[in-house]
């Protein structure tokens, strides 16, 4: 029953983003915008690969930023969060947000890296089982994160400017350690080097998933 | 709070600081008459944290008693926290130009406090965008509650394990924070350091007691108004 509500309103997102793809087609613009910019601006210099390991995680928390807080303000805006409140038990609506938001994330990473992979070519990974890692957990991360961030921010005035306001705080635990791995897939780290930061990732993100799911009901019916 | 209680926080602060100052300091390899800082410093970090505790402990109050008294506490709390972690943050600065020979340099424990203040930031941004009172109450508690779930990554897990050049992190003299929980300082320069932090601790308690009191005051002239 539960499940099945969270599923429910995953496959609801999904349509009604299948039917606009606005979330998606926006997201897109803003990763060409991005990085476009650091392209010209890195024009002609030797970007040392551990840099280009912060710039690729610069672009995705701002694409991030700027696309996944929608799942709770569309809902708001379109006054639609009371029927939801109605029929729904607030932990299912999370859980069905984040996994909307976790799936949208994978897929913008996906094509942030493809992107990214082609344009820098200082950005060539060697240990590609710890990039992999470190996408897979981090991203999930920054999922739960910012799904819970954006359900606090969805009550509030002036949502676009609180949202990486509030968020960057508490992602930073989070950021520093999949930097931190990151460079270390482009330097070609082993994995026993990465363990460190997998243990933080991994720890952050079920720390924040726990909480997240434990408060939700204070945010959402207020 | 006692009237005679203030008059001995004020006594006991003035003692401290000039103690602090004037008293010969015990040997500490690599710190030397710097360790003074540890009088001023290391109870303005304390306080930061613990206002920021405290802050949230009134907040889960909040919701689960949804009393506005709590609200105006856990608010007063963070207000002070800020003003505590920014004295921190500048006796730690100063510290650091004398001691590393630059005012910031990202050591790890420069990055936690800086966090720290971002979340205090963070904090007062999101209350003042929002309007309705039970609202605000309730949402900018759950946000304490998050920061401070992630906040110990920073302040315990980070500085352990990269490396740091704040006295506890790796190599470098740890008086205080280390890992062995001993305090390696002469016994004259730890009653010191136990006074410093009882004295400013009474004074926090004082600053709180005084802005939680002028805090319930105005929610009920509002109130009233109303």
């Amino acid at each position: 029953m539960f499940m099945k509500a969270a599923a429910a309103i995953l496959s609801k997102d999904f349509y009604s983003e299948l039917r606009t793809r606005y979330a998606l087609n926006s997201l897109i613009m803003f990763v060409v915008v991005t990085l476009s910019i650091i392209l010209f601006s890195t024009a002609g210099e030797a970007v040392s690969p551990s840099l280009s390991a912060g710039i690729l995680w610069i672009i995705i928390f701002f694409a991030a930023m700027s696309g996944l807080s929608r799942c709770f303000v569309s809902e708001e805006e379109r006054g639609t969060a009371m029927t939801l409140q109605l029929w729904v038990k607030p932990s299912s609506v999370l859980l069905g947000k984040l996994a909307f938001n976790s799936l949208l994330i994978y897929v913008l990473n996906a094509m942030i890296i493809a992107a990214y992979l082609v344009t820098m070519p200082s950005f060539v990974v060697k240990a590609p089982l710890v990039f992999i890692l470190t996408i897979l957990i981090g991203s999930f991360g920054l999922a739960s994160a910012s799904t819970f961030i954006a359900a606090i921010i969805s009550k509030a005035n002036s949502k676009g400017t609180l949202y990486p306001v509030l968020s960057f705080p508490i992602l930073l635990p989070l950021l520093v350690s999949v930097i931190d791995a990151t460079r270390l897939s482009v330097e070609g780290g082993s994995l026993a080097e990465a363990m460190g930061d997998f243990k933080i990732m991994f720890s952050y993100s079920v720390v924040v998933t726990t909480v997240a799911i434990v408060l939700f009901d204070f945010v959402w019916r207020d | 709070m006692k009237t005679w209680m203030k008059i001995v926080i004020g006594i006991w602060i003035t003692a401290v600081i000039a103690i602090g100052l004037a008293m010969p300091i015990g040997y500490i390899p690599g710190l030397g008459a710097k360790a003074r800082i540890i009088y001023f410093h290391v109870p303005m970090s304390w306080l930061s944290v613990l206002a920021f505790f405290m802050s949230m402990w009134y907040g889960i109050g909040y919701l689960r008693k949804k009393d506005m008294k709590y609200d105006i506490k856990s608010a007063t709390a963070a207000e002070l926290g800020f003003v505590f972690s920014i004295l921190a943050t500048i006796t730690g600065s100063i510290w650091a130009k004398f001691s590393w020979g630059s005012f910031w340099n990202w050591d790890p424990r420069e990055t936690s406090i800086f966090v720290l203040l971002l979340i205090y930031g963070a904090y007062f941004a999101l209350r003042s965008a929002l309007e309705i009172e039970e609202r605000r109450a309730s949402l900018s508690a759950v946000y304490s509650v998050v920061a401070f779930v992630t906040v110990p990554f920073f302040v315990f897990i980070m500085p352990r394990i990269m490396f740091s050049l704040h006295p506890g992190g790796g190599g470098s003299p740890a008086p205080i924070l280390n890992s062995s929980g001993k305090m390696y300082m002469e016994a004259s320069m730890r009653y010191v350091f136990y006074a410093s932090l009882i004295g400013f601790t009474g004074l926090y308690l004082w600053l709180f007691q005084i802005r939680a009191k002028i805090g319930l005051l105005n929610y009920n002239s509002l109130l009233e108004n109303e």
